[in-house]
């Protein structure tokens, strides 16, 4: 502990190098794991899914809808323990800038299907009993500044008009994947402004055991494969990857970004450590003299690396872990449930231990090794 | 002043020192240009997708093809419309379209599934769209399910050679020929005939129509024309502003991550550059002493140490180049989120995002160079010397 204080001496010895080397370690670290984060949101959503939830959607296409009719038929089949049904409606709202999720639901079934939906019992109540209302997850209250009981105006690009919801209730989803940017209404009252055409985009099947999700998803699609919209149904999990996937490569992207990322800045921050130790070669001939031993001006050489690598990896990482949770942020609704994973923060840690190797170990070795006649004749 | 070439030496002087600088700066550029190739290859390919002489034709309100829908009266409309070139044959250019997305599985992971666009076209579809060209193969017969794919599915889609049969739908279609279209997003598409989609998808109901005006300049007359026609409630979009306008969600967010990405960077590079100008300026200060003896003015010194890390910069700035043009060309595909459907593009790495890597090295050499090149050129020649 008493060499704390000469660590920290030369360190402080040249505050703007120390500072500019923290910062740009941290910088490198904030970016690490900002881009990881993105590869294991999109990971994690894809995880997201009831075990006892199937999606049956229409064979063709995720575009095509599925007769109204075909519920009946599901909820009769063995194993099927609940049902409901739900439909994307892509409605716009104000200028259209600012896109969010809408879809009309059968209401009472699927709030039973998702309790991860969570919302006051007035306000559930209140919504179930308004034909034109509607429940919005509590980041469009902020987003727009809408308040609880105001009519809500959405476009219809699908179906056309203009279409005005109550807004009966606000809930807060208490599974990150379930977005918390969606307005829900009644599918009863859409049904029947579209002219009764009878469709369902998607039903979501509950079931009773996980462990006959294949054999009930087939039994399922079997029922409808000779008729005029054939099914496919999957669990809530596979549907969930799907959307990951069409993401493409852009997972490989990030992390190959990030790789580049934190190669290049430790490339130039290890270059300017070492520079820096090579400057001090006559202080240690002159420690030596002192009768400090080789082991010891090693370790002081690493430990004054260490600092600043750690340093500058905690203040990223830290960073990180703390800025996006307090900006609320989503990416833009792409990404729900934005957060640093803990594996984020063991491998930026072990990146940091790297660079304080890298940075580090020429130094140290040349302290430990410097003779010490030699390094005093430089000294004037 | 002081010759450039002082400079140049010292820095081949501390070799180590210096690559691992510009390898630094190297990568920033590399990253930097890399992003901005993958933005720029996903804008280029949804505006080739365009013609300017080209008008497309939705319900009003829909903001993308699959949200709308238009029955046969309105084809007639238009097709009868004064505002429409006609062919050689005499025949309207017109394109009646169906729009819809199939899911089929990628070759190399027959997991992963990916909402391609199959478009139901006319044959004067082939007119219409000058910019597609049947590469292999015959164009689909009338009457027949037959389709013809474009170049980009190939490679990654399965059953898409010629003679083979995709399976959608819930039938079988022969694949006749191949096109290209000028790279743009058509390329990530199966078109067939329309009256066989029709049926098989979403019955008597086009998507979209598209014609070729026969006077380019007049599109605001044929806009107000057709959204004033009380018989229809469509709205005119210029099929290239259309295109352009689809892509720019994505596009939006694909440069506003290579801004943020690289600018973060930069900011990291440049400090890890001033602390190297700094170390360097520090072991070299006798010799600036004998540079201040000699009578070269302080000035002098700055602009010489100024050089001397845009010098390191440009290097890196090179060393970045090289690293991103192997990228150029290479094919990644994404969802575009506004028509939802997969599009196949290539990272275009042109000489303008070059010269604007080399610029950006420039600018972050110059930077972390600026206030070591002050201290240089401050040092008194008295303390220098000792």
């Amino acid at each position: 502990m008493k060499y704390l204080r000469l660590v920290l001496a030369n360190l402080g010895r040249h505050k703007l190098r120390s500072i500019l080397t923290i910062a740009s370690v941290a910088l490198a670290l904030f970016l690490f794991a900002s881009l990881r984060s993105v590869t294991t949101t999109m990971a994690a959503a894809a995880q997201f899914g009831g075990a006892r939830r199937l999606v049956t959607l229409n064979a063709t296409g995720l575009v095509f809808p599925l007769p109204l009719a075909y519920g009946n038929r599901i909820k009769a089949l063995p194993g099927v323990t609940g049902l409901s049904w739900a439909n994307w409606f892509g409605g716009r709202y104000g200028d259209g800038k600012n896109f969010f999720a809408n879809f009309a639901v059968d209401a009472e079934s699927y709030l039973d299907l998702y309790p991860e939906i969570v919302l006051p019992a007035d306000q559930k109540q209140a919504f179930l009993q308004d034909r034109t209302g509607a429940i919005i997850g509590d980041r469009l209250i902020s987003q727009f500044g809408w308040k609880l009981g105001q009519n809500v105006t959405l476009q219809g690009t699908i179906f056309q008009g203009d279409w005005t919801f109550k807004i009966d209730g606000v809930y807060h989803p208490t599974d990150p994947a379930i977005g918390d940017n969606v307005l829900i209404f009644h599918h009863a009252y859409f049904d029947e402004r579209i002219g009764r055409a009878g469709i369902a985009g998607w039903y979501i099947v509950e079931i009773d055991d996980p462990s006959h999700a294949a054999a009930i998803a087939k039994s399922i699609d079997d029922v409808f494969r000779n008729s005029s919209s054939p099914t496919k149904t999957g669990t809530e999990r596979e549907f969930q990857a799907s959307f990951a996937t069409m993401w493409g490569n852009v997972s490989f992207l990030m992390s190959t970004i990030g790789l580049a990322v934190v190669f290049a800045i430790l490339l130039v921050t290890a270059n300017a450590m070492m520079m820096s130790a090579r400057e001090r070669t006559g202080e240690i001939a002159v420690l030596k003299t002192v009768g400090f031993s080789d082991r010891l001006l090693f370790a002081l050489v690493m430990v004054e690396a260490g600092a600043l690598a750690l340093t500058g990896a905690a203040i990223g990482l830290g960073g990180a872990t703390l800025l996006y949770p307090a900006i609320n942020f989503n990416g833009a609704g792409f990404l729900p449930g934005f957060k640093v994973a803990t594996s984020t923060l063991i491998i930026g840690a072990l990146v940091a231990l790297g660079l304080m190797l890298a940075s580090g170990l020429v130094p140290a070795l040349r302290a430990a090794r410097l003779p010490i006649v030699q390094a005093l004749r430089k000294v004037e | 002043m002081i010759p450039i070439a002082y400079n140049v030496r010292s820095v081949v002087q501390r070799p180590v020192s210096t690559a691992l600088t510009a390898l630094g700066v190297g990568l920033v550029v590399a990253v930097f240009i890399g992003m901005l190739a993958l933005a720029n290859g996903f804008s280029v390919a949804l505006a080739k997708t365009g013609s300017t002489r080209n008008v497309l034709v939705l319900r009003k309100g829909a903001d993308s093809e699959l949200s709308s829908g238009l029955g046969r009266d309105v084809s007639s409309i238009i097709a009868a419309d004064p505002h429409v070139a006609t062919g050689a044959d005499g025949r309207p250019l017109v394109s009646p379209e169906v729009y819809v997305l199939v899911p089929l599985a990628k070759a190399f992971d027959t997991t992963q599934i990916a909402n391609v666009v199959a478009r139901g076209v006319s044959d004067q579809a082939w007119l219409v769209r000058n910019n597609v060209t049947i590469t292999e193969g015959q164009r689909p017969a009338s009457g027949r399910a037959e389709v013809c794919v474009g170049s980009r599915l190939t490679q990654r889609f399965p059953h898409t050679g010629i003679g083979q049969t995709l399976r959608f739908a819930g039938r079988d279609w022969t694949v006749t020929c191949h096109f290209t279209a000028a790279g743009s997003a058509f390329e990530s598409e199966i078109w067939g005939e329309n009256e066989q989609f029709m049926p098989v998808f979403r019955g008597e109901v086009f998507q979209s129509i598209t014609f070729r005006l026969k006077d380019p300049a007049a599109f605001e007359e044929a806009q107000r024309a057709l959204q004033a026609d009380k018989r229809m409630t469509v709205d005119a979009h210029r099929e290239s502003e259309f295109y352009a306008q689809q892509s720019q969600l994505l596009g939006q967010i694909l440069n506003f991550l290579a801004i943020m990405i690289t600018g973060i960077m930069a900011v990291g590079a440049v400090f890890g550059a001033i602390n190297t100008m700094y170390a360097a300026i520090a072991s070299r200060a006798p010799e600036i002493g004998v540079l201040l003896t000699l009578g070269f003015k302080p000035g002098s010194v700055l602009i010489s140490f100024l050089a001397e890390s845009a010098f390191i910069a440009v290097i890196g700035g090179l060393l970045g180049c090289l690293f991103a043009l192997p990228l150029n060309g290479i094919v990644t595909s994404t969802t575009n989120w506004s028509s939802f459907s997969e599009i196949a593009f290539s990272f275009r790495v042109t000489p303008a995002l070059l010269s604007l890597g080399l610029i950006f090295a420039v600018v972050m050499g110059v930077i972390g160079g600026f206030f070591p090149a002050l201290r240089a050129a401050r040092l008194q020649v008295v303390q220098a010397l000792r």
